[in-house]
């Protein structure tokens, strides 16, 4: 479970979030969306640390996060992140790419670690392309390969932050095909996207950010049919 | 011309001579440069400014002057220490003198560290930041992302800087005459000084600094081509 308790973050004298609290029940899936530039890829990034919160705490399984006593690097094997810009190392296969953290990190033997790939490549579409170079893979494909590298730490939960915006449109069905099986496999996720259709179809709660802050949150049936805020609805009639 | 055939092997154990003291400092330099890369690039105040101090030092100063400065200045203090303590603790003087080998070696690869350096910090900070997120969004140290993920593409973009700093080393190599050292230029302003066929010699001597650069600007080239594979 993730707790979120009045987390504030900075940058220098721009404040983009402001007393976020939130809480994520294990295998739940969290839908965050809000116009451009209101805190979504920092809020997310602060579930991982990779942003260091600037006042208030995030906690996962009750561990608190910025506690100087918590071994980062431990707490996000536990916590995969999908990037909008699929960030795969150029320099290694696909399976390279999947392998080697659960290797590096995890100490899984090699061989080993090639099953654990070879089987997440299946389930992602991808098995006839375990020893390409990501530069020979389509957008769509590499998205996958980069879900299949995060899911080989079998983290408990996964982020995704708008990972299919970067990907042409015939591309962005396969990806959202991936994490909807995610998601029915019980996944702990928290999505930001633009694609409303997956927010109805799997989402258990949509989370409206504005301006740094949360301002609407409900399932996705209140929030799309009946949007109390205004916000809210002055957004989502731009891109429904 | 006749000169210029007779010195053809004086001249080419002099660029033996220059080729060997590239290749040293240069391999040196890379020890150098890296760590005082790394060093900038760390979070430690204290490392990185001394890394700075070091790279500005010497890339901000001409390497004559470095050449000279260790050659003829340091060998000074030490003296200066040394008599301190003959008379103090009455013992025998130990030191006289750097040998010229390694004073060369000593400020071609302080002055090439420094370069490499650059080259290095360069290399890694021009890898897109989502290479290391996503690293370490997969629970890799610091250590672990550089070592797996960072340092491999860097050294692959530093390959055609790195190939540069050899040539302009090698090429500058021709400064350590003045301190007497008998590599390919030194020879060749003996050879000129003895027969006075300023023309011929000097371009013979530029002829083979001329081969040994493109020949290695071409492995460099071949080399680049090669590692393009593959990614
Ligand atoms: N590393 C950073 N340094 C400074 N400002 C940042 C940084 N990251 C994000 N911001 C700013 O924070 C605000 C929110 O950004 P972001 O979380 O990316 O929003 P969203 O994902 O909703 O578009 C933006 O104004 C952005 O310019
Ligand atoms: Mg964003």
């Amino acid at each position: 479970m993730i707790e979120i308790k009045n987390l504030y973050k900075c940058f220098n004298e721009l404040e983009v979030l402001r007393d976020i609290n939130c809480r994520i029940a294990s295998r739940e899936v969290v839908v965050v969306i809000g116009p451009s530039g209101s805190g979504k890829s920092t809020f997310l990034r602060c579930i991982n640390m990779l942003e260091k919160p600037s006042s208030g705490d995030v906690s996962i399984n009750g561990v608190s996060l910025t506690d100087p006593k918590t071994n980062i690097n431990e707490m996000r094997q536990e916590v995969g992140m999908v990037f909008q810009q699929f960030n795969l190392f150029p320099h290694k296969t696909v399976m390279e790419n999947i392998t080697l953290a659960p290797v590096r990190v995890r100490s899984l033997g090699n061989k080993q670690a090639e099953e654990v790939g070879m089987e997440l490549l299946e389930k992602v579409g991808l098995s006839d392309k375990a020893y390409a170079y990501p530069q020979k893979l389509s957008g769509g494909q590499q998205q996958r390969a980069a879900i299949a590298r995060a899911l080989a730490m079998r983290p408990e939960i996964m982020l995704f932050d708008e990972c299919t915006s970067a990907l042409d449109p015939e591309m962005v069905g396969d990806v959202l095909t991936v994490m909807k099986d995610l998601a029915r496999e019980g996944m702990t996720m928290v999505v930001v996207t633009h694609e409303m259709g997956f927010a109805r179809e799997v989402g258990d709660r949509v989370i409206f950010m504005d301006e740094g802050m949360i301002v609407g949150e409900g399932t996705p049936e209140q929030i799309f049919n009946n949007p109390s805020h205004e916000r809210t609805q002055a957004f989502l009639s731009k891109i429904l | 011309m006749e000169v210029a055939i007779k010195s053809i092997p004086v001249l080419m154990q002099g660029a033996g001579i220059t080729l060997f003291i590239t290749i040293v400092s240069i391999c040196f330099g890379l020890i150098l440069g890296l760590s005082a890369g790394l060093a900038r690039l760390s979070k430690n105040r204290i490392l990185s400014f001394f890394a700075t101090c070091y790279i500005d030092f010497f890339r901000g100063t001409p390497l004559l002057v470095q050449l000279v400065l260790i050659y003829f200045g340091i060998p000074d203090i030490l003296r200066d220490i040394q008599e301190g303590l003959v008379a103090a603790f009455g013992i025998d003087p130990f030191f006289n003198n750097i040998p010229t080998l390694a004073a060369v070696l000593i400020a071609l690869s302080l002055n090439s560290g420094a370069y490499i350096g650059e080259i290095f910090r360069a290399g890694v900070q021009s890898i897109e930041k989502g290479q290391i997120e996503a690293a370490r969004s997969l629970g890799m140290t610091y250590r672990q992302a550089m070592r797996h993920v960072i340092l491999p593409q860097a050294f692959k973009r530093m390959i055609p800087p790195l190939g540069n700093e050899f040539i302009t080393l090698l090429k500058d190599t021709a400064l350590v005459s003045v301190i007497g050292f008998g590599e390919l230029f030194h020879r060749g302003d003996l050879i000129v000084s003895r027969t006075f066929e300023a023309f011929a010699v000097y371009m013979e001597v530029a002829l083979i600094y001329l081969i040994m650069t493109l020949t290695f600007s071409r492995f460099v080239d071949y080399l680049e081509r090669r590692l393009k594979y593959g990614d």
